[in-house]
């Protein structure tokens, strides 16, 4: 039960919405899929003057890739892109990532751009988008802007969003040659649970690696110095331990109900090494197809 | 600020006063005394709350009943109103379900998931009920009955 009050906005152009966003400064809170928020109202860890429904704006429905990058825009459910052979041909680590995401009727309503405003430090769209250097379009007073991914996480459940902004989508480059990818997350169990450790691995042409881990450290990032020490190289068992061994350096896990910060440190290197794997083998069109769990 | 909300709910158009605060599951249950669906978790873990809206399963707990003006939303009322179908009846007939109370829910989600994938392995099953929690049967009977329905497992 929501015990507080709020008003209730419906919007049907962005312009609109975003003078809703300025008239009630920071009491006004977006809605998309509403599955963060809604726990979030019952819970009174928040307490809106307004709710702005975004599901009227259709321009925020779109899906579409151009020849250089995909669109996905704030209203866009897990489950269109997990329903997306757009999606699946183009960014099929994207995909992969989606599929591990909640449950089949938490992704019927949740939408990525509302994954990447909660900003949980588990989240499992993150490792994906990090490795494709997504960007997230933004619109705000002032007018639009892009923040790469990279820029976008600034703390726990915090971001780069300005007062009075609205995310609009997020465009993701599309590779340009062969690559293969991989997330691999590891769960309590198989059933619906936030994830105890994540790590995204993109293998591009030219022996050129991507890493990004989620859920542990304060945020989703990128492991550069991971990538740096891989660059150019041809994986082998050597080379993966080696880039193993800077692990540790690259996340800062804690402790907490879902798994001891030991735990994820150990999982983390172990992640690595299958996601760098795996990666690899899609690359050359081998190995477990996309959705196929490697943990 | 209470306003007049119109849904359609198993095919009738129905219009009830709702306050923006207030949750589908309990625009249903409450002012409409429809009540297959359930408050398990009221977070949206445990899947009980399932109802169909616009065709698709969601967590009629996680969603505000001001969204859903102008849309449908589908109950168990209205899913057996000509009677039970195969899937209902292949749960009854393997005894799949001791306390029910996570029933409306599962049907709900596999009427969902057989509409999008009408020949589901058994992982796709499991997979789509992830977010249902039955905490009598340990799922084994549920999970056979619904691949009884679409003639055995592949």
């Amino acid at each position: 039960m929501i015990t507080a009050g709020f008003e209730y906005h419906r919007p049907t152009s962005l312009d609109e919405a975003l003078m809703l966003m300025e008239r009630y400064g920071e009491s006004a809170r977006p809605l998309a899929g509403g599955t963060d928020l809604v726990v979030r109202l019952k819970d009174g860890a928040d307490e809106p003057g307004a709710v702005v429904d975004l599901k009227g704006i259709k321009e925020l429905e779109r899906l579409e890739a151009s020849d250089e990058a995909l669109l996905i825009g704030a209203l866009v459910t897990f489950t269109d892109i997990i329903e997306s052979e757009l999606v699946r041909e183009k960014l099929p680590l994207l995909w992969e990532a989606a599929t591990t995401v909640a449950s089949m009727g938490v992704r019927n309503r949740a939408t990525l751009v509302g994954n990447i405003c909660s900003a949980v430090p588990s989240l499992d769209s993150g490792p994906a988008l990090l490795v494709h250097e997504a960007e997230v379009l933004v619109r705000g007073p002032d007018g639009q802007r892009r923040i790469p991914i990279t820029e976008w996480f600034t703390g726990p459940k915090r971001t780069a969003l300005g007062a009075g902004e609205l995310v609009t989508g997020i465009t993701v480059p599309l590779p340009k040659d062969a690559h293969g990818g991989c997330y691999a997350r590891a769960g309590r169990y198989a059933g619906e649970d936030l994830a105890q450790v994540g790590a995204a691995a993109l293998a591009l042409d030219g022996d050129r690696y991507r890493v990004a881990f989620c859920a542990v450290g304060p945020l989703a990032t990128r492991a550069r110095d991971i990538e740096a020490a891989l660059d150019g190289r041809s994986l082998d068992t050597d080379i993966i331990e080696e880039a193993v061994a800077l692990v540790p350096d690259a996340i800062s896990p804690i402790t907490d109900i879902r798994a001891s910060k030991e735990y994820r440190a150990h999982m983390a290197g172990i992640l690595l090494t299958r996601a760098l794997r795996t990666a690899v083998r899609r690359r050359a069109g081998e190995g477990p197809k996309y959705g196929e769990r490697v943990v | 600020m209470v306003q007049e909300l119109t849904i359609t709910v198993n095919g009738e158009e129905r219009r009830v006063p709702v306050e923006p605060n207030e949750t589908l599951l309990e625009v249903l249950r409450d002012r409409m005394g429809i009540t297959s669906p359930k408050c398990g978790c009221d977070r949206g873990d445990c899947g009980a709350c399932t109802v169909l809206l616009d065709g698709r399963s969601v967590r009629s707990c996680l969603v505000l009943a001001v969204e859903v003006a102008g849309h449908e939303v589908t109950t168990l009322e209205g899913i057996n109103r000509d009677g039970l179908t195969p899937l209902q009846q292949a749960f009854l007939d393997r005894n799949a379900f001791q306390c029910g109370f996570c029933a409306p829910g599962i049907v709900l989600t596999v009427t969902d998931l057989l509409a999008r994938n009408p020949n589901p392995s058994r992982e796709d099953v499991q997979e789509a009920l992830t977010g249902n929690l039955c905490r009598c049967t340990g799922y084994a009977p549920i999970i056979d009955a619904v691949l009884e329905t679409i003639g055995g497992e592949r």
